[in-house]
């Protein structure tokens, strides 16, 4: 006796109907039945921001939600940030300063440095610190993601001024 | 094959910081990781675990969870064969098979709070976890025992009525919760101390505490019809993996491949199996794929943590600041099964130092708490905790600076520690030498209630079995496969060896890691060894082809093989000038058909020292401790990938703060863990660490063809005690207990 | 988690129809940040979750200086600092919009849902019930306002009958010469949960030395967040000094009978009761004088 529901919405650009239990989380959603396995899970309570994913711009934890709550929302995970050929400057960023590890984190590290980014174009270390401070990774010890998230900043300022 | 150093002019991707091959697809979303593993089909399983810390099992009755629509099975031990009672090395730590198997699904006994009693799948998470609370157990509850003094007494109850000591004179006549004694002694103790001027002698403790991967445990089991048994697993070892998972089916390796997933950190924890076999069981029995994911609860329940100890330590020094004698009791928490690492912890406890008499007794013992698993230089942090502040405290006493005190009782080349091993090339007087002329040491503080602490430690690494092959494609590039898990980079690091050998770009080299059907047997990614040792199968595997291809040349062109010379990708004849063919060429002309093997085991490897020097600020009124600053020594033997080396440096400094002053398992007297969430269990964020300044050290081990040595463990080693020093400064008071919480430094300095 | 029905009324009506026509249990839901793990973790059955998030009156926050400021019970902490009129005049709630969770959390963790959540450490009621919040709660029965101090009746448990749902919370203007403040104590520095917290709210005299009202809100020191009262008395109608903060904190401490749990010893949260209350009156008194 299941009683599935249809949710509507735009996932990284693209208008999207899927099927969903109602206590079926985003994350759930996004994993399990759209196959966008690039948010992880990494508590499934909101303390570790690996399922950090974008409802209209804002930074949100995906397994603290439930999918049914996205029906006419615009959602970008961390598979929607990089086009076909080129990766989003935040990943290139994050490649170049070696900014990763194990990568499990990672893609929660993207989006969130993506939402601090286009709300403030140039943090400061301090600025970065506080704002990332919802995502935990285990591996680096944080020192090479606050080093990438300031080079995304300056890739982002560059391609900026190159447009104008 | 030539075992020389590679000299340092052909070193052309060794020592540079190319981009990690994994990179785009981690920083994409693509890379597949064990939890993100959906096959056709796929059933979900998870796991009921017990809710007592100690109790014998009744009964269990399955059937209403059996009945539930959206269930297809239920296992519990009796669906698993009887396990041999046998003990094998695995990476760091060891197995017993028989405990393994009561590990992945308890028999008789539950001994820990969240020790796995059955598992099922289902159509959905959800229905399995609503399955969950249908199965019925029976328990009848003993008393738990959780402390690990309280643990060796005689008079508590024993986990395990079979277990007797296994002692430094035999083994014990009764049962007993301390599974083995062991004991290092070197010189004459007692005379050592009464020579000392100085002695200062202390207790301390520390809790369990969580490698905090930020992928839970999981494994994907498949079935064939044909018998093929196929595990996609987040392990750090396939083959490792592959030989629990065998052994507990009593099911045929060959049938068995291990698919290894990408790693969501492992630090050590994911070397023992857990979910695999009850997958593998719920597999068999449901013909279907089964998905075991773990909830970050059951990780922390249910998974190995670091052990907690209790240790007593005495150090006697002369008033010149010669340390005469050392004693040490190290009471290291197993968990529920034997196998804690009180080894290494005592081989590591004074290991920078050259000690002319002491004394180290050690013991493994058995509590009902999870059966702990390695964690980055396991048993290290907590001796070196121990070890690190008798040092500060008696070089305090002594009236010598830190580093001075140190640097008199440093080891060298062909020290004797106390465990009777003589020291190779390390570096400790290296290390202490750029503490005592780094900015950090000299530079003053700048405010109240603030203080500098520095600690060293000493880690041995491993070698081990690794296999590398190498293919050779028409248009000049090679795809390098290995039987490593790529944990942090190896992938990367393990090609840039092979590139320098081959003399060919690094980015003609594309390097995988392959499941257990497609390589031979490669040991885990553990111990710090897999940059070092599966490099050295890969330095091997690219010399067989440079050797294959001197072969095909000297047929081709009918010269000697001896005169065949190869060079910056070219190969020529010093028999006659005018041939050469370059390596690309010569891979056109064989179309691709040459590929090397590289399968080594090493049994020379070296140690690695590192150091910390860090400032905190305490609140007095609030205990909080903020770490200000930190730097980070380490002596890599040769960078391969300096700005991986750099990573494990500042990721296993700030596991150790997280150690120092965050984390650890909280329990009620009943047993249970108060903090099994991310929330409670708490993990340094951006905000608690500063950006840890990483030097490296290249003082190259000569056995290694570029000096390598393992760097991934040592950072975690000084954190805590360097700490812990620093805090004595800000306070005057030192902290005898891990974690240095706000709670614990308030009690300390007698305010609550 | 187990499954359940799910509406998202645009309406109050609309949702204290659902209410009251649903048999089984009901829940509302804002932010979800507690309630979905709530839910995960005890796996318990609820018939119909109700998503206020819809309905306007709930996502309001409107400020002018007669009625004071409305902050509507479902909308997020983020939409809380970032409004002009709560930054300009009530630093307290800007404290604790700033401090629970991280920026994601803080995108969708609600105010109101920190109320209902009755947490002994609900950061956001600390803050609230120092500056004297009513609550506008709406039930079949019509409309009533709870003072923010009867609110939490027990950990987890609210003062909410059976079909009512809270609309908003209303916290008047700042007096002249006023400053507030919410300080927590939380080992690590951020994405943590309160060992204790103390929000306070101070109004000086014209002349700004003179203590003329005080309220003090002690947070994760009892089974629900509480207002102190004898810290308040002891500080109306007195000189503004260290010495008069450290008595105010003195007698906080001796006010409270806090817990040993998970996240703190019984004597370390007496102990920082005191440390907290001073620095928060501290601070309180500070911003009172800076913005006159």
């Amino acid at each position: 006796m299941s009683n599935k529901r249809v949710v509507s919405s735009t996932i990284n650009g693209q208008q999207v109907e899927f099927l969903t239990e109602p206590q079926q989380s985003l994350l759930e959603c996004l994993r399990d039945t759209l196959g966008l396995t690039g948010s992880k899970e990494g508590c499934n309570d909101g303390n570790c921001g690996a399922c950090s994913v974008l409802i209209n711009n804002r930074l949100v934890n995906a397994c603290l939600m439930l999918g049914i709550e996205i029906e006419g929302k615009d959602v970008v995970t961390v598979e929607g940030l990089a086009d076909v050929h080129e990766l989003h400057p935040v990943q290139e960023a994050f490649v170049l300063e070696d900014g990763l590890q194990c990568g499990y984190c990672t893609p929660g590290f993207i989006v969130a440095t993506k939402a601090l980014l286009d709300k403030n174009a140039n943090p400061t270390e301090d600025e970065i610190r506080f704002w990332l401070a919802g995502n935990l990774c285990r591996c680096t010890g944080y020192d090479k993601i606050v080093r990438s998230v300031r080079l995304a900043s300056q890739l982002m300022n560059d391609a900026k001024e190159g447009l104008q | 094959m030539s075992k020389k150093m590679i000299e340092r002019d052909k070193h052309i991707s060794v020592g540079t910081r190319p981009e990690r091959m994994d990179a785009k697809d981690k920083v994409t979303g693509h890379a597949l990781y064990g939890t993100d593993i959906n096959l056709p089909g796929l059933l979900h399983g998870r796991v009921l675990r017990s809710p007592h810390a100690h109790a014998r099992i009744v009964s269990i009755d399955t059937s209403k969870a059996e009945a539930l629509p959206g269930v297809f099975a239920v296992v519990i031990a009796n669906d698993l064969p009887e396990a041999d009672d046998r003990t094998e090395k695995a990476g760091e730590s060891t197995i017993n098979y028989k405990f393994l198997r009561d590990n992945n699904l308890a028999s008789d006994k539950v001994l820990y709070v969240g020790h796995a009693v059955a598992a099922l799948a289902a159509k959905s998470p959800d229905i399995a976890q609503n399955a969950l609370e249908l199965i019925e157990v029976e328990y009848e509850i003993l008393e738990p025992v959780l402390d690990v003094r309280h643990a060796m007494s005689d008079k508590t109850q024993v986990l395990h009525e079979q277990i007797r000591t296994d002692g430094p004179d035999g083994s014990g006549d009764t049962p007993s919760n301390i599974a083995q004694h062991i004991r290092h002694v070197k010189g004459d103790p007692d005379k050592g101390f009464s020579d000392a001027d100085v002695i200062v002698e202390r207790e301390f403790t520390t809790v369990p505490v969580h490698q905090s991967y930020l992928e839970s445990h999981a494994a994907t089991a498949v079935w064939g019809m044909d018998g093929t048994l196929t595990i996609y697993s987040s392990t750090q070892g396939a083959f490792l993996a592959r030989r629990q998972v065998s052994e507990l089916l009593q099911y045929p390796m060959s049938k068995i491949k291990v698919i290894p997933t990408e790693v969501g950190g492992a630090f050590g924890g994911k070397n023992p199996t857990y979910v695999e076999t009850p997958a593998a069981l719920l597999a068999r029995k449901t013909g279907r794929p089964v998905r075991v994911v773990m909830s970050r609860e059951e990780v922390i329940l249910g998974t190995g943590p670091g052990s907690g100890t209790a240790i007593t330590v005495k150090v006697g020094a002369t008033k010149l600041g010669k340390i005469t004698a050392v004693q040490a009791e190290l009471c290291y928490e197993a968990g529920a099964y034997p196998g804690s690492p009180v080894h290494p912890g005592a081989m590591a406890m004074f290991a920078a130092y050259d000690i002319p008499n002491g004394q180290i007794d050690g013991y493994d013992v058995l509590v009902n708490k999870p059966r702990v698993a390695a964690y980055r230089a396991p048993g290290a942090p907590q001796s070196a905790f121990a070890g690190e502040q008798i040092i500060d405290e008696l070089a305090q006493k002594i009236g010598m600076d830190g580093v001075e005190f140190r640097m008199a009782n440093a080891a060298s080349e062909g020290t004797e520690r106390l465990d009777g091993s003589l020291h190779k090339s390390i570096a400790i007087q290296e290390i202490l030498g750029v503490i005592e002329d780094h900015p950090h040491y000299n530079e003053p503080l700048d405010g109240p209630n603030q203080g500098r602490g520095i600690a060293i430690g000493f880690w041995d690494n491993w070698g081990a079995r690794s296999s590398v092959e190498i293919n050779v494609n028409s248009d000049g590039t090679v795809n390098l496969i290995s039987g490593s898990v790529d944990l942090t980079g190896s992938r990367t690091t393990v090609a840039m060896q092979a590139a320098d050998v081959l003399e060919i770009p690094f980015e003609n080299v594309k390097s995988s890691m392959v499941d257990t059907d497609s390589i031979s047997y490669t040991d885990t990614s553990a111990g710090s060894r897999t940059t070092m040792a599966t490099g050295l199968a890969a330095v091997e595997a690219a010399r067989d082809v440079l050797t294959k291809l001197q072969l095909e040349v000297s047929d081709m062109w009918s010269v000697s093989l001896d005169s065949v010379v190869y060079s910056k990708g070219v190969f020529r004849t010093t028999e006659r000038k005018s041939e050469n063919i370059t390596f690309a060429d010569l891979a056109a002309k064989l179309s691709g058909q040459i590929n090397g093997h590289g399968n080594v085991n090493v049994e020379n490897w070296a140690g690695a020292g590192g150091g910390t020097i860090v400032d905190v600020e305490v609140d007095p009124e609030t205990g909080q401790v903020k770490v200000l600053r930190c730097t980070a020594i380490q002596n890599a033997g040769k960078a391969i990938h300096p700005g991986h080396v750099e990573g494990q440096m500042q990721g296993g400094v700030v596991q150790g703060i997280g150690w120092a002053l965050y984390e650890g398992y909280q329990y009620d007297e009943l047993g249970h863990v108060l903090n099994a969430n991310l929330l409670d269990y708490k993990l340094p964020t951006s905000l608690d660490v500063p950006s840890v300044e990483a030097v490296i050290i290249e003082k190259p081990f000569p056995s290694n063809p570029y000096g390598a040595r393992g760097v991934g463990e040592t950072p975690i080693i000084s954190p805590a005690p360097a700490i812990a020093n620093a805090v004595q400064q800000a306070l005057g008071q030192r902290i005898d207990q891990l974690p240095m919480t706000p709670t614990t430094l308030l009690e300390k300095i007698g305010v609550i | 988690m187990k499954t359940f029905d799910y509406e998202a009324p645009v309406t109050i009506d609309q949702t204290i129809t659902l209410m009251s026509k649903t048999r089984g249990k009901t829940l509302l839901l804002a932010g979800g940040t507690d309630l979905l793990v709530q839910l995960r973790y005890s796996n318990q059955d609820v018939d119909l979750v109700i998503d206020v998030k819809g309905i306007p009156e709930l996502n309001q926050i409107n400020y002018d200086e007669f009625s004071g400021l409305v902050i509507g019970a479902a909308a997020p902490c983020s939409q809380i600092y970032e409004s002009a009129p709560v930054l300009e005049n009530f630093p307290a709630i800007i404290d604790a919009a700033t401090i629970i969770g991280g920026k994601a959390i803080q995108n969708r963790a609600s105010f109101g849902g920190n109320l209902c959540n009755a947490s002994p450490s609900g950061d956001a009621i600390g803050a609230m019930m120092s500056l004297g919040a009513i609550c506008n709660v709406v039930g079949s029965e019509g409309v009533r306002n709870i003072p923010i101090e009867d609110f939490c009746i027990a950990p987890g448990k609210n003062a909410l009958e059976k079909g009512e749902m809270l609309i908003s919370i209303q916290i008047p203007s700042p007096r002249p010469n006023s400053g507030s403040h919410y300080l927590r104590f939380t080992p690590r520095a951020e994405m943590d949960i309160a060992v204790a917290g103390v929000g306070a709210s101070i109004e000086l005299d014209s002349d700004l030395n003179k203590i003329l009202s005080a309220r003090i809100a002690l947070v994760a020191v009892a089974p629900t967040p509480v207002l102190a009262t004898e810290v308040s008395e002891s500080l109306v109608g007195q000189k503004t000094s260290g010495s008069l903060l450290e008595k105010a904190a003195n007698i906080a401490k001796e006010t409270i009978s806090p817990i040993t749990d998970v996240r703190g010893s019984a004597s370390q949260r007496k102990h920082l009761i005191g440390v907290l209350t001073r620095r928060c009156l501290d601070i309180a008194v500070k911003r009172a004088v800076q913005v006159s």
